[in-house]
């Protein structure tokens, strides 16, 4: 008995890691499970039957695929061109001293703070009193402007660890500013980058309200899909998508942590 | 005579204003090509932001900048031929170390810059490590790298910002034999900006002492310490007696002129002493002065205060009748030591003398080097 206390003790540690661990994987595991049954009925509640059709049929339901399609083509939009925008804020922001500096640091919070059914609301007014459609366009405006704000976080602290010097020392070797940028600046903060762009793809890809908002009926997002079935049934093929997302962010991590991991052992 | 001019480089009345602030003073200066010439001076003194003018980092608020016939102070840093070594080595962590020295050659599509950059890593010591990034290096050899990556590029002008600030004493003697030896190696015109005197003195041919935006004295290190023509030079570059004195018309003997300093007739080589000054300080470095009356014919009498072993020398400090002290450092050679509260004669003789105007401040200099 005392022995057994002991290696708890001993391993509480370990043992808490694996709790809480557990605690933020089950569910993804429970998705990738259920991806894998024939649902009796209409709702995949209970496990049933161990059937691929959903693996080997993803598109099997209507619209599904579209949907994905349409929340692939506006996650990748929004975060590039947020990343671009975000990324340039940041260096303005990190770098130069200028009038309304302060003023646009707060106010770039601003997308992070504002509740988004506030946000999607007040969205949807404003398009529509200037006159533009609900639908894909609007929905990708929308991204691109709260992506901004997290791009720009994310950049920032990247640009604030940067030594102002290595840009002095780039031109001093006679590198043209265009040439620094692209030699010396921009792959030093590409860590900064790579995660506001991933951080942005992740957030417009995920997004549900303010994308209702600005939607018109023939622009279903993958999130409207999913919450639009859940009514009447969520079928296998929502949970081998969400299988197959979860994957492919693990795989990204994954490598991620490799890159920085290898970079780390050369420094040291 | 042509020829050794081309790469001269040349300041004009070089001025740099931070709004009411000016950094610099109009500066004339002229570097010979080839040279190792030396800005020493405290901190804020102006020497960076001189060295910064001149690499193109900072723009002048006037005057100009010309290497040879070539006027280059409207050009940007990029356009110039001068290269810097930074103070904190500003290597780029993400590249190797070939690359970092490899970077200036190959914007300027030098086709053989591999082979150079090898060699400039063979100049530095360093050979073998090309392929290693910046962090795996110790802060002595960054500090070759960064002087690789400068050299390589064969710049008119390799311009050192406080290149050894940041190595340790050892090291730091080390690399100062070690910077000579290249810059007469590759003979490039090497201007090195320092608060250390004895970097200075220990590397440069030529050694301009900036003091509050203004060069104060320009010279051979030599020069400077035996005739420091301002008390900030006399005190920054090593330690000075000065003591206050009157000239006294007419001349004991040849080229030897004769200040009083309280009621001591003192000698002092003419050509030390500044034309028609009548109120000087007198100025002694304290290895000229000797205990007892072996040193020459300028005498003083005071009492012992303080007598410090320092192993190589004995430093005392003698206090005169009128309250002040004079540092007499002398060698650790055998002959006869004072001790505590002794009363000694310091002695001295009249070449090794300096005199400088009477209105400068006698302490001008002499606590900056504790500041930084």
């Amino acid at each position: 008995m005392n022995g057994i206390m002991n290696w708890i003790r001993r391993h509480l540690v370990a043992f808490a890691a694996l709790v809480v661990l557990a605690y933020l994987l089950v569910p993804n595991v429970i998705v990738a499970v259920f991806s894998f049954n024939d649902p009796e009925g209409k709702f995949n509640y209970n496990f049933n039957r161990f059937s691929t059709d959903g693996w080997t049929n993803p598109c099997g339901t209507a619209g599904i695929c579209d949907a994905v399609g349409l929340s692939l083509r506006i996650g990748l939009t929004a975060s590039l061109v947020a990343t671009i925008l975000g990324t340039m804020i940041a260096f303005a922001l990190g770098r130069y001293r200028f009038r309304g500096r302060s003023g646009t640091n707060l106010l770039i919070f601003m997308p992070m703070a504002t509740p988004e059914v506030v946000m999607g609301s007040s969205l949807l007014t404003l398009f529509l009193m200037m006159g533009l459609p609900t639908g894909p366009l609007a929905i990708l405006i929308a991204h691109i402007m709260f992506c901004i704000s997290f791009v720009v976080v994310a950049v920032k602290a990247r640009v604030a660890t940067l030594d102002p010097k290595l840009e002095e020392a780039a031109a001093d070797l006679g590198a043209t500013p265009f040439q620094t940028f692209l030699r010396v600046t921009l792959p030093l903060s590409a860590p900064g980058i790579a995660a506001g762009a991933l951080l942005a793809f992740s957030l417009s890809f995920d997004d549900y309200i303010i994308t209702n908002f600005n939607a018109s009926p023939s622009s279903i997002t993958f999130p409207m899909y999913v919450w639009g079935a859940s009514a009447r049934g969520v079928p296998v093929q929502v949970y081998v998508i969400g299988t197959v997302m979860f994957l492919i962010a693990l795989t990204v991590v994954m490598v991620g942590q490799l890159i920085s991991n290898r970079r780390n052992r050369q420094v040291a | 005579m042509g020829e050794s001019q081309k790469g001269d480089l040349h300041l004009v009345a070089l001025t740099k204003t931070f709004g009411a602030f000016t950094a610099v003073q109009p500066m004339d200066l002229t570097i010979p090509q080839g040279s190792f010439f030396a800005l020493l001076g405290p901190s804020g003194c102006g020497k960076t932001t001189t060295l910064r003018m001149i690499a193109g980092l900072e723009a002048p608020s006037a005057g100009s900048i010309r290497i040879g016939e070539q006027d280059i102070t409207a050009t940007k840093a990029h356009q110039r031929n001068v290269n810097t070594v930074f103070q904190s080595y500003a290597l780029f962590p993400h590249m190797t170390v070939l690359d970092n020295v490899m970077f200036g050659l190959k914007r300027r599509g030098d086709k053989d810059a591999r082979r150079k950059a090898l060699e400039a890593l063979e100049l530095v010591q360093l050979e073998g490590l090309g392929g290693r990034k910046p962090a795996q290096l110790s802060g002595g050899m960054q500090q070759r790298v960064a002087l690789a990556r400068a050299l390589v590029n064969r710049p008119d002008v390799l311009l050192l910002d406080e290149p050894l600030g940041a190595l340790d004493l050892k090291l730091r003697r080390q690399m100062q034999i070690e910077l000579k030896r290249i810059q007469q190696e590759v003979g490039l015109t090497f201007i090195h900006v320092t608060h250390d005197q004895e970097e200075a003195m220990t590397m440069a041919d030529t050694i301009a002492v900036m003091n509050q935006g203004v060069v104060e004295q320009i010279g051979d290190p030599a020069t400077l310490y035996e005739q420091p023509r301002s008390t900030f030079v006399a005190n920054f570059l090593g330690q000075s007696n000065l003591l206050r004195a009157k000239v006294v018309p007419g001349s004991p003997r040849e080229g030897v002129a004769l200040v009083r300093s309280h009621d001591a007739d003192l000698e002092v080589a003419v050509d030390h002493l500044p034309q028609g000054a009548s109120d000087v300080w007198l100025g002694v470095r304290p290895e000229k002065l000797r205990l007892g009356e072996s040193g020459g014919p300028n005498r003083l009498r005071g009492t012992v205060r303080d007598v410090s072993f320092t192993g190589v020398a004995i430093q005392y400090i003698v206090r005169m009748p009128w309250g002040r002290e004079l540092t007499v450092v002398q060698q650790n050679d055998g002959s006869a030591r004072a001790t505590l509260g002794e009363d000694v004669t310091v002695s001295w003789a009249a070449e090794h003398g300096f005199a400088l105007d009477a209105s400068q401040d006698a302490d001008a200099g002499a606590m900056v080097e504790d500041d930084v």
